[in-house]
């Protein structure tokens, strides 16, 4: 009764807003959308910039040598050089005007612009995190489907110790064991790195290793590159697998719980159409934002995973900043990592108001 | 009268059933073991955690069980004195991020209008990046201790319970017992305190306890990230980053690993079942179901 008088007033509200506003729902949905990234995107900005200049040391002592620092000329222009004479705003602006130029300023370790250094280590992270998310959905979803299904049963709990494991084992730590017993004891996982150094890398096309050497044709490099991606993989994706079998299980026990899956099953249905035409499809709609979310997760992992097993990505990059208080290298992946996470969520949110036009009129 | 009957039964009513649950149980046990270990580590531990007397990287056997690092030091006793590290200040991170996060969302949700957009677009901005991202940066960026990895992790965390207050805070804003307390003259501090207040400590309590596992891993991350614990203090994440040095002595980074795992787990069996118990949703869902 309550759902028809609110299922009416829906309708009777819909066209008001249409002739209200003028423009599409969905059309006003995406605009949002993507002026609010663009605004956090901006205040992402603020906030690296306002912690590089938290930072007690003082970036002249730590740039110019002794001798140079003897000589206020010299460290007069160097401040004027580099903007730091200016008021904070003026030299947020620059460092504003930077970014959108793709400076980054220049890494205290490695000697080279962060922008480039980034550009480097990106594709071999990405690689990394879309292979764990790939592992992570269709794991974490086929559990939480049978963990629902047998709810209450022996499946449900071993899966729900075994995913409240997966959300509480350090990651650091994982990544360190399965090294040390699946590559150091038992010798089945090939060591550190993206591929075998005998084979060398495919020619860089997209930076990720798998498909160049599919490009190139190379197979056994092709075979390498993947036996390297598993283990770091797995260790990376436990967390999420674990997240996203917990998701799915309360996302399905709601719908199986609704009143057209009763009557697609009183009417006799096979379980099998049930399950996928009826249940799935509405309730994997709510698992795209929790994946969207548990990107966020993997992206952190990176950094936790890559070091132990020497990755080439944006993960090991940051250890090595964060450990040498590098802070150009560091802001610049929080930057960049942000700005990732940020289009990521962006894409999800987007999909999700296309799939279930519900969400556009919030 | 004035508060909400059913909140009441919900929190304390429901316990009794949260306690039937095994993996409560075993949860409540570990942690409790931990909290014991904690306390009493000068008794336990064999040997002073910061001593370098043993031989160095000896395997685990008689005389210390769980081996030795590097510089000769106990790994046992320093196991059992990291919980002294890493349990109190997890705990006092759990209860900063609940004190700051629930105070700033119940004004974003009670006042609205200017307090609600601030708060709340700050938390956005936190849940813009990822978490050990954003703790790594803060950390990096006010220097690496112990003291700024706890700061660091409060960051990222408040804002989860800023969303929450504020959600359930604006359910209850518009109820008639909040209004009629108003009109009777209450100020908002105390509006917020006897009448909304009980209607929201249950889900932020399973939100703080499921957080205690979150809490201690990115703490204990960033201490292996060498933004945290300083040697040589016994601090797990510490103890695993020295380890990876070593990591053919698997004894050395092992043991701190599985001291994190078992406190986040024992934290997360408890944290789950209390939200499974507490959660009306879920459990009117439930006994809907079992028709």
């Amino acid at each position: 009764m309550s759902a028809m008088t609110s299922a009416k007033e829906a309708a009777d509200a819909a066209p008001r807003v249409r002739r209200g506003r003028g423009a599409h729902p969905l059309a006003r949905f995406l605009f949002r959308r993507i002026l609010t990234a663009v605004l956090l995107a901006w205040g992402i900005t603020l906030v690296t910039f306002v912690l590089t200049n938290l930072v007690p040391g003082d970036p002249v002592t730590a740039n110019l040598g002794q001798r140079a620092l003897g000589d206020p000329a010299i460290v007069a222009q160097w401040r004027a050089e580099h903007g730091l004479d200016k008021p904070l705003w003026e030299q947020y602006a620059l460092h504003l005007r930077g970014l959108v130029q793709g400076d980054f300023g220049v890494s205290q370790q490695s000697h080279r612009p962060v922008a480039e250094d980034l550009a480097q280590f990106v594709p071999a992270t990405l690689e990394l995190a879309g292979a764990a998310i790939a592992v992570s959905l269709v794991l974490g979803v086929a559990f939480g489907v049978v963990a629902a299904l047998r709810r209450d049963r022996l499946p449900d709990h071993v899966l729900r110790v075994l995913s409240l494991i997966g959300i509480s084992v350090p990651t650091f730590w994982l990544a360190l064991v399965a090294f040390y017993v699946f590559f150091y004891r038992l010798q089945i996982t090939p060591g550190s790195g993206r591929v075998d150094p005998a084979l060398g890398e495919a020619p860089a096309v997209t930076g990720l290793q798998t498909v160049d050497a599919l490009i190139a044709g190379q197979w056994d490099v092709f075979v390498s590159a993947v036996g390297h991606l598993i283990t770091p993989a797995l260790v990376l994706a436990l967390y999420t697998i674990g997240l996203l079998t917990r998701f799915t299980r309360s996302a399905v026990l709601e719908v199986l719980g609704q009143d057209y899956v009763r009557a697609a099953r009183a009417k006799g249905l096979p379980g099998r159409v049930i399950l996928f035409r009826y249940v799935l499809r509405s309730a994997l709609v709510p698992v795209i934002t929790v994946a969207g979310l548990a990107f966020g997760s993997l992206l952190s992992g990176t950094v936790l995973v890559e070091a132990i097993f020497a990755w080439p990505g944006v993960g090991q990059y940051a250890y090595k900043s964060a450990t040498t208080l590098d802070l150009p290298a560091v802001m610049g992946v929080g930057l960049v990592v942000g700005v990732v996470y940020l289009v990521i969520n962006l894409i999800v949110d987007v999909l999700y108001g296309v799939i279930d036009p519900r969400v556009r009129l919030q | 009268m004035k508060r909400d009957p059913l909140a009441r039964k919900g929190l304390l009513g429901r316990l009794p059933e949260a306690w039937r649950q095994p993996l409560a149980v075993v949860g409540g046990v570990v942690a409790l073991a931990w909290l014991v270990v904690a306390l009493a580590a000068p008794l336990l531990a064999p040997h002073d955690p910061l001593a370098q007397e043993l031989p160095r990287l000896a395997p685990p056997g008689p005389g210390h069980w769980f081996g030795t690092d590097q510089l000769g030091r106990d790994i046992l006793s320093r196991v059992l004195y990291g919980a002294r590290v890493s349990i109190p200040l997890t705990l006092l991170l759990v209860v900063l991020s609940v004190l700051i996060g629930g105070l700033l969302g119940a004004c974003a949700g009670y006042f609205g209008r200017w307090a609600d957009e601030t708060i709340m677009r700050v938390a956005d901005l936190v849940f813009a990046f990822p978490t050990v991202i954003l703790a790594m940066v803060v950390a990096a960026a006010l220097g690496a201790s112990l003291v700024n990895a706890v700061l660091a992790v409060l960051v990222v965390a408040w804002p989860a319970y800023a969303r929450v207050t504020r959600g359930l805070v604006l359910g209850v804003r518009e109820r008639e017992f909040v209004l009629s307390g108003r009109l009777l003259g209450f100020s908002a501090w105390r509006s917020l305190r006897v009448d909304v207040l009980p209607n929201v400590t249950g889900p932020v309590l399973v939100l703080a306890t499921l957080d205690i596992g979150t809490a201690l891993l990115l703490l204990s991350g960033l201490s292996f990230l060498g933004l945290g614990a300083k040697p040589p203090s016994p601090e797990w994440g510490a103890m695993v980053a020295g380890g990876v040095e070593v990591f053919d002595s698997w004894w050395v980074a092992t043991f701190p690993g599985l001291a994190i795992l078992t406190v986040v787990l024992a934290f997360n069996f408890l944290g789950d079942t209390l939200r499974d118990a507490l959660d009306p949703r879920t459990a009117r869902a439930i006994k809907e179901r079992a028709l």
